[in-house]
């Protein structure tokens, strides 16, 4: 049968998809701190994005704006497809279904157990118990705590728990899942279980995911795109790989301070803008080209010999991420006339970091 | 001992019981309900309302002040009014449920109150009304704290109840005093006092084995 189908009842197939969320010059204030100064991003469907900042830097208002918990002073916020800002307090309450939330503390009620837990937002919607007691056992398949249903959080250790967050999260079919800080409480192990958790989650069900976080780390094991915010503003906004390439704002260079190779503070601290000693400079590099020998190309084109000092490649998610520091003998004031002939690629950046005294 | 004491104990004992216990429900019925708004109207509370908490908080604290002996007395033409008369056992229940239900309602704003404020926010983020928030989270996660409350209210109240024999509401209470008091029956005022000791233990008792499987969960 090759003529053309349509299951009754699918949705039809719309010209340029419209994003899950698109915020646009939200400004929100508390007396004179503006929590949020014309903050605008748009989410695509089925997208990872992470947004990334210090406490204080307002993310936490930017989350309570997307659930209409606070209302912002001015701007729009679209959340699949629909204005929030002009909704009254009793019209956003169905509206809420639509975003699952995963919160770092599990917030998961005492009084319930596992499974009750998890049909809380389809009790809150209205659904038959025996209806959402069944969405309930399908969804701790899917976490795989089948077997805890009839526990009590009490019962469950923390990675547990923030299964059951997940769980509950997902009961009323969000077009959003929003995780604020959700693997903040947990070991490094379970963080990247639960972390696997999403990226399977956000696979096999399409579903659009916000991740709210202060670490790197969790941006960059399941994250395509980051927005870095600081002091209420969206500062650098990009694909994860470009990102971490190629960090514009200090705020994002100090957050990945840890997270890529930087020079060692002992080279770093003798370094001279100018002089006669070896020079260093380091190259960064995205994709396919990080695998390529720069010290012999640089030592070929500069007729020195070059060293590497420090770096490697590192993966974000499949895609390469170079970053290295090289020490060139001599004539190292030619290095980023030398980059930009022979090594003029948009993928690749080399920057003259400065000279070591010229001692021996 | 003499029957007719033994049956005038066990009449004082049932009186002292049903005073307890129907004040206490009539105290639960009201407080609680007192208690949320208390929380739900406070700063920050799911229905914020400064104007109306003060209000509450100050005629909760005015009947918290007055001393129970004078509120008793002062009460006597409202509990005429709602009972017929201001005598008896069934009389000291107004005076009793009006005195232990802001008492109550401040016990039950406490554990209302450490509620933490995310598990709240988590259920409004899903779209819950207020109602359902103090329905499905205020309520069952402050349980074991309310009921712990009540327990202490319910054995406060035993002791009040003693006191009702003032405006001759019966009562293990009054007994004590007019026979064990006035007329130096020792051995009246020596079970008396017994039977409250073992009533008082056994209302913490319960109460306590409730707390303790609720949180258990």
């Amino acid at each position: 049968m090759k003529h053309e189908t349509r299951l009754v009842g699918a949705p039809v197939p719309t010209s340029g998809p419209e994003p899950v969320v698109a915020l646009s010059g939200v400004t929100r204030a508390f007396g004179r701190t503006l929590a949020l100064s014309g903050v605008s991003l748009s989410i695509a469907k089925g997208e990872i994005l992470g947004l990334i900042g210090r406490s204080g830097a307002g993310k936490s208002t930017l989350i309570r704006c997307l659930n209409g918990l606070e209302r912002p002073d001015s701007g729009s916020i679209r959340i699949d497809g629909q204005e929030i800002t002009s909704l009254s307090d009793r019209e956003l309450q169905p509206f809420r279904q639509k975003i699952g939330m995963v919160f770092q503390h599990f917030n998961l009620l005492s009084a319930k157990t596992v499974e009750d837990n998890i049909a809380l937002p389809l009790k809150i919607a209205g659904v038959a118990k025996r209806d959402r007691l069944k969405r309930a056992g399908e969804l701790l398949d899917l976490v795989g705590l089948s077997d805890k249903a009839r526990a009590h959080p009490s019962a469950l250790s923390g990675g547990q728990k923030q299964r059951v967050g997940i769980a509950r999260a997902l009961a009323a079919n969000p077009a959003l899942l929003l995780s604020d800080e959700a693997t903040s409480a947990l070991d490094p192990e379970t963080t990247q279980s639960i972390l696997d958790l999403m990226r399977e989650i956000n696979r096999s069900l399409g579903l659009t995911i916000l991740l709210i976080t202060h670490e790197m780390d969790v941006v960059r094991s399941i994250a395509g795109r980051v927005a870095v915010i600081d002091q209420g503003q969206i500062v650098e906004e990009g694909r994860v790989a470009d990102v971490f390439a190629r960090p514009v704002h200090a705020v994002t260079k100090s957050l990945l301070h840890g997270v890529r190779p930087q020079l060692p503070d002992f080279l770093s601290a003798r370094l001279s803008p100018q002089g006669s000693g070896p020079a260093l400079f380091s190259v960064d590099v995205t994709g396919e080209d990080a695998g390529l020998d720069f010290a012999a190309r640089f030592a070929d084109a500069l007729g020195t010999t070059v060293t590497l000092v420090h770096g490697g490649v590192d993966h974000i998610q499949d895609q390469p991420v170079g970053r290295f520091f090289f020490r060139a003998l001599a004539r190292g004031d030619d290095i980023q006339a030398v980059a930009a002939s022979h090594l003029a690629r948009p993928n690749i950046h080399v920057e003259l970091l400065g000279h070591e005294p010229g001692s021996h | 001992m003499n029957p007719v004491l033994i049956d005038l104990i066990w009449k004082g004992t049932v009186e002292t019981v049903v005073m307890t216990l129907a004040s206490g429900f009539i105290s639960l019925i009201f407080g609680l309900p007192l208690g949320l708004l208390l929380v739900a109207t406070a700063r920050g509370g799911i229905a914020e309302n400064l104007w109306l908490n003060r209000v509450i908080g100050s005629v909760v604290n005015g009947f918290r002040s007055v001393p129970f002996i004078i509120l008793l007395v002062a009460l006597i033409p409202v509990t005429r009014f709602i009972v017929g008369t201001a005598l008896g056992t069934g009389a000291a229940i107004v005076p009793l449920s009006i005195a232990a239900t802001p008492y109550f309602a401040r016990i039950a704003e406490v554990s209302l109150r450490e509620v933490p404020r995310g598990l709240i926010e988590a259920v409004e983020a899903m779209g819950a009304s207020r109602w359902q928030v103090v329905r499905e989270v205020l309520v069952p996660e402050a349980l074991p704290g309310i009921i712990a409350g009540f327990t202490v209210t319910l054995v406060t109240l035993t002791g009040a109840s003693a006191m009702a024999g003032a405006i001759g509401a019966g009562g293990l209470g009054d007994l004590a005093i007019r026979y064990g008091y006035q007329r130096f029956e020792t051995t009246v005022m020596i079970v008396v006092v017994a039977i409250l000791i073992l009533l008082v233990c056994g209302l913490q008792f319960v109460g306590d084995r409730v707390v303790a499987a609720l949180e258990k969960r």
